[in-house]
């Protein structure tokens, strides 16, 4: 189970929720799972996203392994310069 | 040590990391040897020259390019008839390189021409009669916002409305409005930013080359060839194997090539023409029709307690990024409160289209204006409770453990470190003289990882090669041959890397976010350790003993023990020298999507005179203090916090995009467009802060955006202070600090 934060614009997407409690173990089925509860989050999704997994940052990162219990926050994709 | 071990970085010793050995593109560059875009050339090629709008806003009735294709010379002309229309993600950046329907700035391309020669591709683009329909246009963010400012986009509207909000974000935790009910003091304020430009010194050039087979090659300058592949080859509906792309050296970057201008258009053309098309900017185009940043406007509020604590914080930031969606406002957002440590906190953005060239990412995109507004209430609010800034800084500085205002959990970080060292460092306790000021303000960047591909081979002479995907803007060519001399254990003499084209190695992302130090240093740390392994299995090959029990120290194949034999330790040089015998090419590769990137923080210190007679004000002193995690090569570090604070000097004090009545950019060149040049500048003092960044063996975290975070608020708060008036308004030109000192002295009258 990870314990994942969107960003505040997502709220209207899950009426009202930002912080949810979601089973998944990778970050594909984190995001599937939420684009299931939550249809009105797939067009944020399909932007693109940045993932952070306990303070670590990804970009591009489906795949990549939740371990059990952490802090998953979900915000926009990120560009630099 | 095993090679699969990570060692702690904070113990670690190095031998050639954090020396300052000579950079290997200096020679080139001095002497004029140095390839840049501009420097391509190829048999038989063509001259491309672009037809840009002379409107910020009008409807293309109809382009009528006969006259030109009848003219003795022309090879070939392209509009957006020739480019297939999308509705993907990348229809703006295809738009943005040609115009469709409507010009929507001063600059846009509207068609395109190859030549024979400059003067005929000049002649032709007078020939292409394009007709119009003026509209009326908005170039200022706010006007933009209004519900009657001129439309740009059809297909952008709000609460059932065309708008030119293309969308909004919003970022924070906790209850503000309790927050500051909690404050005893709270200080609010509105600020404004300009559009600057990145001002890199090479304009965009590239040759393409199609040939009637379908395959075609580009060589650019660019921040990201594989970037310019994948998006040309998808405009243009070519198969990414089948186009060829070359970085060429780069006369500066700072985030503005980072995506395509002149690319897909010259690949048309000469696709077009079967020709090679060379194509150029000029500066004027640079100015009018690349990227330079957002302008902006932005309100802050924070509440504090008496004691220095914030309980609340708030801001609303509006960022227009030029005539397509995108403007960094969500990491403007995310950055504006990042350096501290809140229970209460809200930023709130608006992303804003106007008649103006789409911004290109800019070093540490959204940010700066972010901080500007941020750091400029904090130093205000120490005034207010007449508390020294860096005390209250350090009093509400995020840390180990601190949720950011953007949500992650921070692990270890250095902000705190660069409060202290700058609250030691001599300048800021050194007297200043009338009419000067000091400021101070402190800046974030998240920095990325990302996917990045790196081959190293060991030539049979003992030298290594690396190739790297990631074009050099700051040094990184230097700082990989460090890195894998430290971990052969071989002289950074002896490494010699180069950036390879599209089809050498796998995909890399762009050179951006601060990454590559980070992302490419991991890979070649990975591709070095490869090869040791394989040095390791030939010297077993060589000895006639088991792969397991060859160890690498200092650059040495050793017997793991007195049991493995005994052997005299073999160098790379010997190991190399004997390869073909031993199973062929030595080499190392590695390829990953490079996560663990650790956010980067900073403190400049600024001294400011002011002349209140004229408004002229001059950068007396400026220190920078930043946490590089680990600096590979202290020097380019030290340049990166140097090249920072200079263009946050001109942000802050002189440049702008300047608009006429009919939206039209008024300043294109360097001569209205006014960049700091060295006789502007003091020396700028630099102390590099080692935090290690736990996601790195080395302990690596990016510096070449953090560094331009701070530099407009420090300088507005040093500005301010030694003008004895608040500046809320970039750029503080002489015309605006007059008028804000005048203002100052009218309302004390009053």
């Amino acid at each position: 189970m990870a314990h994942v934060k969107l960003w505040e614009s997502l709220r209207e997407a899950t009426g009202g929720q930002t912080e949810l409690e979601v089973e998944a173990r990778t970050v594909k089925q984190l995001l599937d799972r939420l684009a299931e509860d939550y249809p009105d989050l797939q067009p944020a999704i399909d932007k693109g996203l940045s993932v952070s997994i306990d303070g670590e940052m990804h970009r591009k990162a489906g795949f990549q392994k939740i371990p059990e219990g952490a802090e998953v926050v979900i915000f926009p994709r990120m560009a630099g310069g | 040590m095993p090679l699969d071990e990570k060692p702690d970085a904070t113990k670690r010793a190095f031998d050639v990391v954090g020396t300052r050995p000579l950079r290997p593109d200096g020679i080139d560059k001095v002497t004029g040897r140095a390839m840049f875009g501009a420097d391509a050339f190829a048999s038989g090629m063509l001259t491309g020259r672009v037809l840009r709008s002379p409107h910020a806003h009008a409807r293309i009735r109809s382009i009528d390019t006969s006259k030109a294709e009848a003219l003795a010379g022309v090879k070939a002309i392209v509009t957006a008839a020739d480019f297939e229309d999308r509705d993907d993600d990348l229809r703006d950046v295809l738009v943005n390189c040609m115009a469709r329907d409507k010009a929507l700035y001063d600059g846009h391309a509207v068609a395109a021409v190859a030549a024979t020669t400059p003067a005929v591709a000049k002649q032709a683009l007078k020939l292409i009669e394009v007709d119009y329909e003026v509209l009326p246009h908005v170039i200022d963010v706010e006007d933009a916002m209004t519900d009657d400012a001129p439309i740009l986009h059809d297909n952008i509207a709000r609460d059932g409305k065309p708008s030119n909000i293309a969308s909004t974000c919003e970022f924070g935790h906790g209850d503000p409005d309790k927050g500051f009910a909690e404050a005893e003091v709270v200080v609010e304020r509105t600020f404004r930013t300009e559009a600057t430009h990145q001002g890199y010194i090479e304009p965009h050039a590239c040759l393409a080359s199609v040939g009637p087979d379908g395959h075609g090659e580009l060589w650019c300058c660019t921040q990201g060839n594989f970037m310019v592949r994948n998006t040309c080859a998808q405009l243009l509906g070519m198969d990414f194997s089948k186009l060829r792309v070359t970085a060429s050296e780069i006369g500066g970057g700072f985030g503005g090539k980072t995506t395509v201008f002149l690319e897909p258009v010259a690949l048309a053309l000469s696709r077009k023409a079967n020709r090679p098309v060379k194509m150029t900017m000029s500066r004027e185009e640079v100015f009018r029709a690349s990227g330079p940043t957002a302008s902006s406007a932005i309100r802050v509020k924070v509440g504090l307690a008496r004691d220095g604590r914030i309980t609340a914080a708030e801001a609303e930031l509006k960022y227009q990024g030029g005539a397509f969606p995108g403007s960094p406002v969500e990491m403007g957002a995310m950055a504006a409160f990042s350096c501290y440590d809140l229970e209460n906190v809200k930023t709130f953005g608006y992303d804003v289209v106007a008649n103006r060239p789409k911004q290109a990412a800019y070093r540490a995109p959204g940010a700066p204006m972010a901080a500007f507004a941020v750091e400029s209430v904090i130093e205000e609010l120490a005034e207010a409770i007449g508390m020294d800034p860096i005390d209250l800084r350090l009093k509400n500085a995020a840390k180990e453990g601190t949720k950011s205002s953007y949500g992650p959990t921070y692990k270890r970080i250095g902000l705190v470190e660069t409060l202290e060292a700058a609250k030691a460092h001599p300048h800021y306790s050194a007297p200043l003289g009338p009419n000067q000021g000091r400021g101070v303000a402190c800046g974030f960047w998240f920095n990325f990882g990302g996917e990045t591909c790196v081959s190293l081979n060991v030539g049979k002479d003992g030298t290594v090669g690396l190739s790297l995907g990631t074009p050099d803007i700051g040094g990184s060519r230097a700082s990989m041959c460090q890195i894998a001399a430290e971990e052969l254990g071989i002289d950074y003499d002896q490494v010699y890397a180069i950036v390879a084209d599209t089809a050498a190695l796998g995909f890399n992302d762009v050179t951006e976010g601060s990454r590559v130090t980070f992302s490419s240093g991991l890979a070649t740390i990975e591709a070095a350790r490869e090869a040791i392994k394989k040095l390791c299995q030939r010297a077993a090959i060589m000895w006639d003993i088991p792969a397991e029990a060859v160890i690498w120290e200092d650059g040495h194949a050793r017997p793991s023990g007195s049991n493995a034999g005994d052997f005299e330790p073999l160098s790379l040089k010997e190991i190399a020298a004997h390869s073909a015998e031993t199973g062929g090419p030595i080499a190392g590769h590695h390829e990953i999507n490079a996560a663990g990137a650790g956010p980067s923080f900073a403190t400049h210190i600024v001294d400011a005179e002011v002349d209140p007679e004229t408004g002229a004000c001059w950068v007396t002193r400026y220190t920078v203090v930043q946490d590089a995690g680990k600096a590979i090569h202290p020097s380019y570090v030290e340049g990166q916090f140097q090249g920072g604070a200079v263009q946050g000097i001109g942000w802050a004090l002189n440049e702008e995009y300047i608009y006429g009545d009919d939206g039209t950019l008024q300043n294109a060149g360097f001569l209205d467009y006014r960049i700091p040049v060295a006789s502007d500048l003091p020396m700028i003092d630099t102390v590099i802060v080692e935090v290690p960044n736990p996601g790195h063996p080395y302990g690596v975290r990016g510096v070449g955006e953090t560094s331009i975070v701070p530099p407009m608020a420090a300088i507005a708060n040093a500005v301010s202070a030694a003008a004895g008036v608040r500046m809320t308004s970039l750029p503080m030109s002489p015309p605006r600090l007059l008028q804000a000192i005048d203002n100052s002295r009218k309302q004390a009258a009053e």
